[in-house]
């Protein structure tokens, strides 16, 4: 009797579940052709460090974006579509980094991926986003691996690949540092190591005296700065995200290690790891511990208000974004998101997602604005800027000097200098390339 | 899915201190299984692909909890260190199909044998620990395991993490059978493997065991059981079960980082148990929703308010917290608990001056 009403039940319940699963799929299946894209809008995601290790600094990138996209939207958008960026937080944490990207494609059905931030986080998505068919614009990080265009066609760089300018930083250090010691600080991945592989490609291996590695997530570096300064390293190169930057440093004061310092531009923005260093010693130190640093610059530094790029930049902020420090994080969010918006203006007022994807393949090159250098992009080279103008922080700013240099991510191939001026930004919106 | 509440104590008649589970069970068990795989099958065929991938991440969460329920609920032992066995089981996973090119269910067996072994030797610590001691204990396994991987990167990848490639759905499903769907499906059988296992051991001599040392040791040596070993034994179940999460896991998001192992994860396992109602597997499925559906939640509700980013983007974990004390405050026995409470007091209403039915909680003397 019992087993009976059981099944009976069972069955019902089962039967009822289909029935109301079926309806809800069929409802579900009807989807439109291009996803995130309307007459009136189009909707990117992205995927952003808003807590974490890497939250400092570049937890401002993606609302700096989106203030340009205000500003744009305010004029009326591209092609009457007003852009709309959905932000979701990975901690910088890959696992969280494949979950928000799946929500975003697949629940808030994007036109595509914008910024994705990080090397270690964007690389577990990269399969996903090509396999779906998913444009992949502009991932905020220098690694090689956006570079290829044949196996990821839907995927693109944007700064210059941490190889170019890890060959940059080289040729300087050889040049204006000969025969002095150098020491390597870097995050163990991909941005790291490609980074180490461009300073390798232009130093002798025996002037390199010490290579030291961290994992992204530890708080304390004493081991490695420790090791360098036992190898007796008198130039320190940091591939480093701003919060390692700091740590390092307080960690070589303390030690009482004060080698030439030379970062990455991704670890430097002077606001960023003054701020950190203030918070880590309580007030006790501040942005001096890292005057005099060598880095470079792809954009007009972030201080330079003379610059029109600089100006529109900080008008924006001053009107979208005005909770955030006018930085480099803010001033990169803003440049990647012209960037952005000049690609929708090449795809066409008819857009598809294949069509925003070739007019960057085809006409990617011509792409302009505050970038310093030309982007790389064909149909083979998906890397984007393609060069970087050296710098130091002087007076707690960045001051670029020297003139830009561009080169490829290759060993043999030479650094020139990049002689054609910037060009003005518009007066409003964004300029046709 | 009123089955298992129907174990009253006068369809198992003659019921005595045998190791082996009363006849009843095993069937009663095997309709679950194909009671909740028609309902699971059924559900990933209406869903959409992101659906779909919740209803994998909701399997191979179950999976562990299952587990760690019959550990906790059980057996009476607190892990704080689940966590690091789901990591054990998904770096294993990941280094035989990524490095070794096995095969998906030989992978995720192994998986389950290496995180079993690390859990025989967790657990046989374990049973000279008490309380607050061996939840100390636990916790150093969950914060040092996953720093193994920072420390061996050549082999584990550090932050950085191990990736492998997506499962392939058999051609016969299809060309566009969505790969989401496929990954649900292995997530699912597996779950539907855990399910079949845990409903046959809580409800036989084993389960009977792990009650008994739950409840008194010291009456439990007197009826001859081997309080230690019995404890153990819940460990290392409970940690197969958590290796196969782990494997599970790494099937569906074809990543083990460090990352997806912290603490954080631990606590909300033994949270989630805790909050879907302790000791039993409707209580795991209840919480495993939690694990799954509550983080969403939590976010739309931070992003409902026009707050600035630095606020709305640690506001879902402060949400999350709360949520926490407050269905602890109102549900202490968690959602199931407070689920049969109702249909307790709704069977009363109906069937008027009505028993109330004693063989709905797992616990109680009858079934003893």
């Amino acid at each position: 009797m019992t087993t009976d009403r059981h099944k009976a039940r069972a069955m019902g319940i089962a039967g009822a579940l289909v029935a109301a699963l079926a309806v809800a799929g069929c409802g579900s299946s009807s989807s439109s052709n291009a996803p995130g894209v309307t007459a009136t809008s189009i909707t990117f995601g992205t995927h952003q460090p808003l807590t974490g290790p890497a939250a400092p600094g570049y937890s401002e990138i993606a609302p700096a974006s989106q203030a340009f996209f205000d500003y744009l939207n305010a004029q009326g958008g591209i092609y009457g579509r007003k852009i709309h960026l959905v932000i979701k937080n990975d901690e910088y944490n890959p696992t969280q980094t494949v979950s928000v990207v799946h929500e975003l494609v697949l629940k808030d059905n994007v036109f595509g991926i914008f910024e994705g931030l990080g090397t270690p986080t964007h690389t577990k998505v990269v399969g996903f986003l090509n396999s779906s068919k998913v444009p992949d614009m502009f991932v905020a990080s220098g690694c090689a691996c956006w570079d290829d265009g044949t196996t990821q066609p839907e995927t693109f760089g944007w700064q210059p690949n941490y190889t170019i300018e890890g060959k940059i930083l080289g040729q300087y250090i050889k040049q204006h540092f000969a025969g002095k010691k150098v020491g390597v600080f870097y995050q163990d991945d991909d941005f790291g190591t490609g980074g180490l592989a461009g300073i390798k490609d232009e130093l002798p291996a025996s002037s390199i005296v010490s290579t030291q590695p961290y994992q992204p997530g530890v708080t304390n570096v004493a081991p490695q700065i420790t090791a360098l300064k036992a190898a007796g390293a008198e130039v320190l190169v940091d591939f480093t995200v701003p919060i390692y930057t700091a740590l390092g440093q307080l960690t070589s004061f303390t030690l009482g290690y004060k080698p030439q310092l030379v970062v990455s531009n991704v670890g430097i923005d002077p606001i960023t790891v003054g701020g950190l260093l203030k918070t880590f010693s309580k007030g006790k130190a501040g942005t001096e511990l890292i005057e005099g640093a060598i880095t470079d610059g792809y954009l007009p530094s972030s201080s330079d208000e003379s610059n029109p790029w600089i100006a529109l930049f900080k008008k924006i902020h001053d009107q979208y974004d005005a909770s955030a420090p006018f930085d480099g994080n803010v001033e990169y969010g803003m440049a990647n998101a012209y960037t952005l918006a000049q690609a929708l203006q090449l795809a066409g007022k008819d857009l598809t997602r294949q069509k925003l994807i070739d007019a960057v393949n085809e006409k990617g090159a011509q792409l302009n604005g505050p970038g310093l250098v030309p982007y790389r992009y064909s149909t083979s080279d998906h890397g984007g800027y393609a060069g970087v103008e050296m710098g130091q922080v002087r007076s707690g700013k960045i001051v670029l000097f020297g003139g830009p240099l561009v080169t490829e991510p290759t060993a043999s191939s030479p650094i020139t200098a990049y002689t054609t001026a910037q060009p003005a930004p518009p007066a409003s919106g964004v300029s046709v390339p | 899915m009123s089955t298992s509440a129907g174990a009253e104590p006068s369809s198992a008649p003659n019921r005595g201190w045998r190791l082996r589970a009363p006849a009843g069970t095993l069937t009663r068990s095997l309709g679950l299984v194909a009671l909740a795989g028609v309902i699971f099958l059924a559900a990933s065929e209406g869903l959409g692909s992101y659906e779909d991938l919740q209803l994998a991440s909701g399997a191979y969460y179950f999976v562990a909890l299952a587990g760690l329920t019959v550990l906790t609920g059980l057996s009476g032992q607190i892990s704080l260190g689940h966590g690091a066995l789901m990591a054990v089981g998904a770096y294993t996973f990941t280094l035989l199909v990524g490095d070794e090119h096995w095969a998906l269910i030989p992978a995720l067996a192994a998986a389950v044998l290496v995180s079993a072994l690390v859990g025989a030797l967790v657990g046989s610590a374990a049973t000279r620990l008490r309380g607050p001691y061996l939840a100390g204990a636990t916790l150093a396994l969950a914060v040092g395991l996953p720093a193994l991987a920072d420390k061996y990167t050549g082999t584990f990848g550090g932050a950085n993490g191990l990736t492998i490639n997506p499962p392939t759905p058999p051609s016969w499903l299809g060309q566009s059978f969505p790969l989401e769907r496929w990954e649900a499906w292995i997530a699912g059988a597996g779950a539907l493997v855990v399910v079949f296992l845990m409903h046959n051991l809580a409800h036989g001599g084993v389960g009977r065991a792990f009650r008994a040392v739950r409840d008194d040791e010291i009456a439990s040596s007197l009826c001859g059981l081997h309080v230690g070993r019995v404890q153990t034994l819940a460990f290392v179940i409970s940690a197969a079960c958590a290796g196969l999460g782990g494997g599970l896991l790494a099937v569906v998001l074809q990543l083990a980082a460090p990352g997806a192992f912290g603490l954080g994860l631990s606590l909300s396992l033994l949270t989630a148990i805790v909050l879907g109602g302790l000791g039993s597997q409707l209580g795991a499925i209840w919480g495993a929703g939690v694990l799954v559906l509550l983080p969403g939640w939590t976010d739309s509700i931070a992003h409902s308010f026009s707050l600035s980013t630095q606020v709305s983007a640690n506001l879902p974990l402060a949400i999350y917290g709360l949520v926490l004390i407050v269905a602890m405050l109102a549900w202490p026995t968690g959602i199931q608990g407070a689920l049969r409470r109702i249909i307790a007091a709704a069977r009363r209403s109906l069937v008027h001056g009505g028993h109330s039915d004693e063989g709905i909680v797992p616990s109680s003397p009858g079934e003893l």
